[in-house]
């Protein structure tokens, strides 16, 4: 930490850089803003992040979250229906969305002159977003085909989809984010505007905006576009647990495919406060075994004994529920899945049993400590960051305090955190390849050149 | 208040792109930031999978992307260590026109010296060893067979054979297990010593460092290197094909993907900004587009179609692409080439055309707003010899653009009718 300050203050142009602050404000209606100026270009970013999503969801109205995300840009009586995209355009803008299992999240980058218009536009659409059922029913057609491309035809994503329903036991968290196509047959629109008259409100909300602002006078102008829309009463939430230890479950499925997938699954915590000490391990654990080029299990599997084409990992720690560590990787040619998960879980075993090395440890400080440099060329990231820590309700402050912490992880925090993985029995999830190029190549010779 | 809209007055350039050629001939473009401690180069070479022999499809690719696999000094995992421990990206790439290495470093002296030294050696020294190779050339022949049971890879690999059925554009597409399984390593080499030389190089470089120091640093990375190799061919022109091309592959997945292309556009085009702007209408303005609206807002088919143009030193495509499910393909299809026809037989509107303008100018801003994006462009301005003004004139030749311009352009340089399609979904016959 103290090395990367004293750099700051080395770079030249400083001084504008030192004066750049981040305010924060609680609105009256319970709405949460962060600002944080960043001056290198004249550009905004805004994200408004409601906390809801596919974990609020019950069986049976799965992906009403996500389809309300469409809908959001469907229109206002102010703002009709494909307006408030094509005005972001108009201001130089781009925006999207997206949906996750805890939040879902609009952004837009603009000129920073821009940025009222777009606030104004999104205060608009918290409160009176109005759609059509023409436009409903249209965009239910575009949700199943992002649900067939996305996960039907896409052999990651079946697996990923698999993967969440086999490791999780609450129906919740086991319900995909788009939603089970048989849901997204049957949804209605009365059921998305229940849903967005039961969430959408200012105190489920944080709105961030990182950019070529005064933060002051933003947080003035954010009072006066949100201010008046009344909080809401929110309806009581899943609790989001996953405390139960692992049932050792596994599944397949199939895809056409060349190459069988497989996961290796366990649970693992959040960071639910910010002196746990568990989802710090873990992070380091999950940088040792697939953060960079010398990780432990590309450099294992795929370089010194090639059992695999590729491996990778996964673990989020900055999420508000419990979570997944997961190990992956597609099998070589003459590997079955079984030697492939035999191998990532000897690495954890290996951990557990003799820790890792000084330089190792050493290494992923380097690179947590160079990061956040790194991360300072994007706003879009900025924002991100800030976003997660209060989804998470460590709060935006906590930045530097967890940097700190996971600076503070020791060799032997690393060895506990790969022992709790190790004395579970993990989850596995195989996805198994369908041929198909013997169907292309029959076609292919009955005429394929049309004119 | 006053002060921002002050701010947004200025001129876009906010940058001052500062360019000269190093003692060995090679160009070296340099914008100073000196907001944040990091530090972008890019160095790239005439060397894209263009350059392959028809023969030897691949050695291209295979010859930078292992650059970062091992040096005379370093092999692999001792490479990998001092890279990681240096907390610092230097990898290697290979695209259809160019390859090399990228760097991003922190700006401190010790770091960004060590991570120059490295690159140095990797584009001077490649080791291409052959056990590295051989284990790359399994992966390669895994990913490829991965692939082509995936339809969108299919179609996209298509396309390219029925756009570039000839032409080194569409060697890419030509890659198969034979060809990847026949790379030596004497074709690395070979390929190595005829595409990495000094005055083959361009250099961008942009973040928290000095000219001086920017000057220095270009000096290192080619040290060594031969001043020059022996001249490449010139790359030929596109010859296009006076009928479309059409083709339709069976594939088991729940939706059909449906693309459809042509070569277009080149880098120095006469027609470039009329081509680019009126494909933000067509298809490449997301929400704003005709394709979007239609076959997403208006008819439902599917998640997104779009349209990209390519501008490459030869004509690059024009590509339209989207997926939908099977029972819509036909009508999908009809409706996009539809979109197509009556876009290029009366043009923008006046209103389409504010608001391309209005978001292309606009959003200029916002395409330099991490250094991560600034140097792609200055490494493309480097590599096509882009004049200097070029961003700086940029959004006064969009402005000045009219419907007819582009109504005009466009008929000139696009025959709907020469669209080559691929349809991969279905059975495949019909």
């Amino acid at each position: 930490m103290k090395a990367k300050r004293i750099w700051l203050a080395a770079a030249a142009l400083s001084a504008a850089l030192a004066q750049a602050q981040t305010l924060s404000a609680t609105l009256d209606n319970g709405m949460k803003v962060v600002v944080k100026e960043d001056a290198r270009a004249p550009v905004a970013v805004s994200q408004l992040w409601y906390r809801v999503g596919s974990q609020d969801e019950h069986s049976g109205k799965t992906g009403l979250s996500h389809a309300l995300e469409h809908m959001m840009f469907k229109g206002t009586d102010s703002v009709p229906a494909g307006e408030f995209s094509r005005k972001v355009a108009a201001w130089g803008g781009n925006d999207n969305a997206y949906t996750s299992r805890e939040v879902t999240v609009y952004h837009q980058t603009v000129a920073a002159r821009h940025l009222a218009d777009v606030l104004a536009m999104e205060a608009d659409r918290m409160a009176n977003l109005n759609f059509s059922n023409a436009d409903f029913d249209n965009e239910m057609k575009v949700i199943r085909e992002e649900r067939r491309q996305r996960t039907e035809d896409n052999p990651s994503g079946k697996l990923w989809e698999l993967m969440n329903q086999t490791a999780f036991r609450q129906p919740y968290n086991r319900a995909p984010v788009i939603g089970h196509m048989a849901d997204l047959n049957t949804l209605q629109a009365a059921d998305l505007r229940d849903w967005y008259r039961q969430w959408y409100a200012p105190n489920n909300a944080t709105l961030v905006i990182v950019g070529d602002v005064n933060a002051k006078a933003t947080l003035h102008t954010v009072r006066q576009l949100f201010g008046h829309l009344p909080a809401q009463t929110l309806p009581s939430r899943h609790s989001g647990s996953e405390a139960a230890a692992q049932r050792g479950a596994r599944a397949q499925t199939s895809a056409p495919s060349e190459l069988p997938m497989l996961s290796v699954v366990y649970s693992a915590p959040s960071l639910r406060q910010v002196d746990d000490t568990l989802p710090y391990a873990l992070s380091v654990l999950y940088e040792v075994l697939a953060g960079d080029g010398t990780a432990r299990l590309q450099k294992n599997w795929v370089r010194q004994q090639p059992l695999a084409v590729a491996v990778g990992a996964d673990y989020d720690m900055l999420t508000r529920t419990d979570n997944l560590f997961v190990l992956m990787g597609y099998p070589a040619k003459g590997v079955s899945t079984q030697q492939l998960q035999a191998a990532l879980q000897s690495d954890i075993a290996a951990i557990a049993k003799n820790g890792i090395s000084a330089a190792e440890l050493q290494r992923v400080r380097t690179q947590a400590e160079a990061n956040r440099e790194y991360a300072k060329d994007s706003m879009s990231v900025q924002a991100r960051i800030i976003g997660e820590l209060e989804n998470t309700g460590l709060g935006w402050q906590a930045e530097d305090e967890v940097q700190r912490r996971l600076l503070a992880v020791s060799a032997a925090d690393v060895q506990n955190a790969a022992r709790f993985l190790q004395a579970q029995k993990p989850t596995v999830v195989v996805l198994k390849p369908l041929p198909v190029n013997s169907q292309t190549a029959t076609a292919m010779g009955g005429g394929n050149e049309l004119h | 208040m006053m002060i921002l809209w002050l701010a947004v007055a200025l001129p876009a350039q906010a940058f001052d792109i500062q360019r000269w050629t190093s003692p060995d001939g090679a160009k070296v473009l340099l914008v100073e930031r000196h907001d944040n401690p990091i530090v972008d180069i890019d160095i790239t070479f005439d060397a894209g999978s263009r350059r392959d022999a028809p023969d030897k499809i691949g050695v291209a690719d295979m010859a930078n992307g292992l650059l970062d696999t091992g040096t005379a000094q370093d092999d692999e995992e001792a490479l990998r260590v001092k890279i990681s421990d240096l907390a610092v990206t230097i990898s290697s790439y290979g695209e259809l026109e160019r390859g090399g290495v990228r760097i991003r470093s922190l700006s401190r002296a010790d770091t960004l010296n060590a991570a120059v030294a490295i690159a140095n050696q990797m584009l001077v020294s490649p080791r291409y060893d052959d056990k590295v190779l051989q284990r790359e050339k399994s992966r390669a022949i895994a990913g490829l067979r991965q692939n082509l049971t995936q339809p969108g890879f299919l179609a996209d690999r298509a396309l390219d054979t029925l756009n570039y059925p000839q032409h080194p554009y569409g060697y890419g597409a030509r890659e198969s297990e034979a060809s990847l399984a026949a790379i030596s390593r004497a074709d690395l080499q070979r390929f190595h010593a005829a595409h990495y030389a000094a005055n083959n190089a361009v250099i961008a470089i942009v973040g928290d460092l000095t000219r001086a120091q920017a000057q220095q640093l270009a000096e290192r990375l080619l040290q060594g290197l031969p001043e020059s190799a022996a001249p490449l061919a010139a790359v030929p022109p596109v010859a296009l094909n006076k009928n479309s091309r059409n083709q339709r592959i069976a594939h088991p997945a729940s939706q059909a993907h449906i693309m459809l292309g042509l070569p277009v556009i080149t880098r120095d085009d006469p027609d470039y900004y009329a081509l680019l702007t009126g494909n933000y209408i067509l298809g490449g303005g997301g929400f704003d587009s005709r394709l979007m609206k239609v076959l997403r807002d208006q008819k439902g088919y599917t998640y997104g179609a779009s349209s990209s143009l390519s501008p490459l030193q030869q004509a690059g495509p024009l590509t339209i692409g989207f997926a939908t499910k099977k029972a819509s393909a036909q009508a999908a299809l009809a409706d996009a080439r539809q979109v197509v026809a009556d876009f290029v037989a009366q043009g923008p509107t006046e209103a389409e055309l504010a608001q391309a303008k209005a978001n292309i100018v606009g959003g200029f801003p916002l395409r330099f707003d991490s250094n991560a994006k600034l140097i792609g462009y200055l490494s493309v301005m480097g590599f096509y010899n882009l004049p200097d003004d070029f961003l700086d004139a940029y959004p006064a030749k969009i402005e000045a653009l009219t419907t007819a311009q582009i109504r005009a352009a466009w008929q000139r340089r696009l025959n709907p009718a020469q669209l080559n399609t691929v349809v991969v979904g279905g059975n495949g016959g019909e």
